[in-house]
């Protein structure tokens, strides 16, 4: 049958349509979360995905992927129509995705993992062989024998999206595939979906990272609560007016005013050594810091240089065997548990949200209790207050804007970016003495990740101690007072924000900061940094 | 074509009606096995499954084997919650049985009110003691809970034999392997009047409400429930792991202890070498029928009560082997498990080649 197309994309797009969407909608209990959606993804193309958290984009990429069933609407791949049942369907047509929360098996290695994916029963010594290739070829490093669970975020997107390109797909979707990698990497990543799609391969591509879509995609649609409000063409358009498309209104800046920190110690960080627990972890060696009251400090680097380790040992989630190496709120603390650090008023948010930061299959409520139980008074002799745990997480959802179908939703209802900010909402409203925060806004869109600074610059006005660690170095420069950075477990000296540049830092990245010890040739875990 | 084809999200209906389905399909594979063995199945049927409800005796057997059944379930589902895997309530279960008789026997003759308190309470200290080992040995080498703890069922099974056989035998019993029997004052009341409903079902139930209050509304449950939802979550939160070993291995050893005190100080009076009768494996089948809730327990204790008593009519009545109640329990849970399935999976007709 004939398939009716939109006008024609003025510039490179104009190959024959690979897929089509007709009145494609999703109805949750709670929220339609696809609305009546139209798309037109041609050979070669790649076309933006844009809108805020909760706009409805994971959802619309599951079901062409067909991992969520469409409530109504018509699919066309390569002009005739399907019903994708499955992924591993998807997968037989051509169609292959990265995906925005991490579909790997935690207990199995990476090459196991990518097994997994691809049909029949590949070797694996050779498959590992193809993996090493192909992560060079792209700038993805990884081991092919490591396990996923040891894995940081940052290392099992790479993996994800290595898993993706060994399966040769004509049509890629890319789910905020570069949330988490450095900028070298995403450079070199485009380099390789331009490569694809000059090689006619479509791409879909989801990200909040307005600039990276200027600079990447042809064609871009907007929606807005589930409906097809927009299209433009990147290049022609600004961040600022690509924004305005999305969220309706002018983006909100946040206001960094330089400020006199406090001299109370809040973290310190003595002499912190320690071997990690997994033969490919980084060993942190000999780190120093001090984090005072009333000042955001922060920890840059590239992921895998000990962030996820550092975290762990500052959060109680891997005690120390000495107490005084970190030090909270002036308590030596290294052999709490991370309930006892949270009483001497630490909250924490840690870089995966779902599975750590929250349970998947628990409600809002059910999760406020996770980490603000005794903090907000919902334990009364040892039994739950629902009430007062309900009222806690409305509070989060109504002043973090969560947009979600209440405090009895599943957290693995959430988009993304809405439970990161249930997250840190949870987390700052309890108000924190010192608040430690991996990749405060992974995943949130650009009007919310404005948002979430200006709440963690609050929270550093009225007296918090606040340590960032992040892979994004222009947020860092935005929120911080003083800039670090981790690379193969040392820590470089820490300098004020205002004094240094993001150059500097991505040189330092690679652990060449003036006075390191660094054995000449040595080669780096890392990816050399621009400079 | 059929298909299996998974649901985008576990079905809530599916999860409660998986165990009816699976009821539904035992008593139909039952009146087959009723017809294959050349019985009348409706004949069958009557005597299997409606003379264990037919009157107040009958409900109050029914009661009395659902006892233990209840007790052991509620105990072993706190640690299920969590991913702590008691697989040893048998074992438990005879030592409280084993700790129980030890105050009786001490107190002998004497008409004290205190006997059978002291009994309660020895029941769940010795069960409770028992399953301390897994919860030490796994907290202090790591090693498996779920094969220690079945290992000392046949630790406790050899305990009990030699007591029985050696220093508990009674001097009076024609060298039977049984103790004495208890006085009037170390045996628990009836609840009904001729009938042998003993007040252990009255602490069976109490166990019920205090399993739900703690699995629902403590703060402890609520901990054990993420740690066997989300274990990184939980190490997040800082719920110790440890912790949740030892409270969820206590409570259950304590509720198989109960059991066990419950059984020689009400029905049999005395300890035997029987005295572990398949209550503690049994009540694993119960906790998971019941999907480790409170109310799910009490009705699956009774259903697999009467899988039991029908067995015992069974082999009374149509002179079938006693071990027909095994072969039911065994369709029970395997159309369980199947049915389960259909939670995270649906059944889809699809036409070839698409
Ligand atoms: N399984 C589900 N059950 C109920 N509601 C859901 C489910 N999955 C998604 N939703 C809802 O559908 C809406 C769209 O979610 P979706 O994940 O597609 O957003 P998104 O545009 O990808 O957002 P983000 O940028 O935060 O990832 C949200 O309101 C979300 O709460
Ligand atoms: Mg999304």
């Amino acid at each position: 049958m004939p398939i009716p197309y939109p006008p024609l994309q003025p510039d490179t797009a104009a190959g024959p349509a690979r897929l089509v969407l007709q009145g494609i909608s999703k109805a949750y209990p709670t929220v339609v979360a696809n609305h009546d959606i139209g798309l037109v993804v041609r050979a070669g193309e790649i076309r933006a995905i844009l809108g805020e958290n909760g706009a409805g984009k994971s959802t619309l990429m599951k079901i062409i992927y067909g991992v969520t069933r469409p409530s109504s609407g018509r699919m066309f791949w390569e002009g005739e129509e399907v019903a994708v049942a499955s992924p591993a369907h998807a997968r037989s047509l051509g169609i292959g995705m990265v995906f925005q929360h991490f579909s790997l098996f935690e207990t199995l290695t990476v090459v196991e993992n990518v097994a997994l994916a691809l049909p029949g029963k590949p070797a694996l010594d050779a498959l590992a062989r193809r993996i090493v290739e192909v992560s060079e070829r792209y700038g993805l490093p990884v081991d092919p024998r490591r396990h996923i669970h040891a894995l940081s975020v940052g290392e099992r997107q790479r993996v994800e999206i290595i898993r993706c390109l060994l399966q040769d797909p004509r049509l890629l979707i890319m789910d905020e595939p570069t949330s988490v990698l450095t900028p070298q990497a995403v450079r070199k990543l485009f380099e390789t979906l331009r490569r694809l799609a000059d090689e006619g391969c479509s791409i879909l591509y989801i990200s909040h990272k307005l600039d990276e879509i200027r600079t990447l995609c042809h064609t871009a649609t907007v929606l807005r609560g589930g409906k097809v409000t927009g299209e433009c063409i990147p290049a022609q358009e600004t961040p600022a007016s690509m924004a305005r498309l999305m969220i309706g209104k002018e983006l909100p800046r946040c206001e960094h005013d330089a400020r006199q920190a406090g001299s109370e110690v809040r973290l310190r960080l003595a002499g912190l050594s320690h071997a990690a627990d997994d033969p490919f972890g980084t060993d942190l060696r000999d780190l120093h810091l001090d984090v005072h009251a009333g000042e955001i400090v922060g920890i840059a680097g590239v992921s895998g240089n000990g962030q996820q380790e550092l975290l762990r040992v500052i959060s109680g989630e891997a005690p120390l065997a000495e107490k005084f190496p970190v030090q909270i709120c002036g308590v030596e603390a290294g052999r709490l548990s991370p309930g006892r650090r949270r009483r001497l008023g630490m909250a924490f948010v840690p870089e995966e949200r779902l599975g750590r930061g929250a349970v998947p299959t628990m409600s809002l409520a059910d999760n406020a209790l996770l980490t603000a139980a005794h903090n907000q008074g919902m334990v009364a002799a040892g039994f739950l207050r629902f009430g007062r745990a309900r009222a806690f997480a409305r509070r989060c959802i109504d002043e973090f804007d969560v947009r979600c179908g209440g405090t009895a939703a599943a957290a693995k209802a959430l988009s993304g970016g809405n439970l990161q900010k249930f997250i840190v909402g949870r987390e700052i409203l309890q108000a924190p003495r010192l608040l430690v925060c991996a990749q405060p806004t992974w995943g949130v869109d650009v009007g919310a990740a404005a948002f979430i600074r200006q709440r963690i610059i609050d929270l550093r006005n009225r007296g918090c101690a606040v340590l960032v660690i992040s892979e994004e170095l222009d947020e860092l420069f935005e929120i911080c007072d003083r800039i670090a950075v981790i690379a193969k477990g040392r820590l470089s000296p820490v300098r004020a924000a205002r004094d240094t540049s993001i150059e500097d830092i991505g040189v330092w990245m690679s652990g060449l900061w003036p006075g390191a010890e660094h054995t000449a040739g040595a080669p780096l875990a890392t990816e050399t940094p621009h400079a | 074509m059929l298909e299996l084809e998974a649901r985008a999200e576990p079905s809530r209906l599916m999860a409660w009606a998986s165990p009816l389905l699976a009821v539904a399909l035992m008593l139909v594979g039952g009146l087959a096995v009723f017809a294959a063995l050349g019985k009348d199945p409706v004949e069958g049927f009557r005597v299997f499954f409606l003379n264990p409800v037919k009157d107040l005796y009958a409900l109050s057997e029914l009661l009395l084997k659902a006892t233990p059944l209840m007790l052991c379930a509620i105990g072993l589902a706190i640690g299920f919650r969590a991913n702590v895997w008691n697989i040893g309530a048998e074992g438990q279960f005879m030592l409280g049985a084993v700790a129980a008789t030890g105050v009786a026997l001490y107190f002998g003759d004497a008409e004290s009110a205190l006997v059978l308190p002291a009994m309660v309470l020895a029941g769940a200290a010795g069960g409770a003691a028992w399953a301390a080992i897994p919860a030490l040995l796994r907290t202090r080498f790591n090693a498996n809970e779920i094969l220690v703890s079945l290992m000392l069922v046949y630790v406790a099974q050899l305990f009990v034999s030699w007591l029985v056989f050696g220093p508990w035998k009674d001097p009076d019993g024609f060298n039977f392997p049984q103790t004495r029997m208890f006085a009037e004052a170390a045996t628990l009341p009836m609840v009904i009047e001729g009938t042998r409903l003993h007040f252990g079902f009255a602490i069976a139930l109490a166990a019920l409400v205090a399993g739900y209050a703690f699995i629902n509304r403590s703060h402890a449950g609520f901990r054990m429930r993420v740690a066997g939802e989300a274990a990184d979550a939980a190490r997040y939160a800082g719920f110790s792991a440890t912790r949740m070993i030892w409270v969820g291995l206590l409570l259950g050893g304590a509720a198989a202890g109960l059991a066990g005190m419950g059984e020689v100080a009400g029905p049999m009076g005395q300890l035997t070498d029987k005295v572990g009768s398949g209550y503690g494996f049994a009540a694993i089948i119960v906790a998971f029928v019941g999907r480790l809730n409170a109310f799910g327990i009490l009705l699956a204790s009774l259903l697999m009560a009467l899988l039991y008593i029908g067995g015992e009519q069974a082999q009374q009545y149509l002179n079938l082997p006693n071990s027909i109640s095994m072969v039911f329990q065994g369709m029970l849970l395997f159309f369980l498990l199947g049915a389960d399935v259909f939670i995270h999976y649906r059944l889809r007709l699809r036409r070839r080649g698409t």
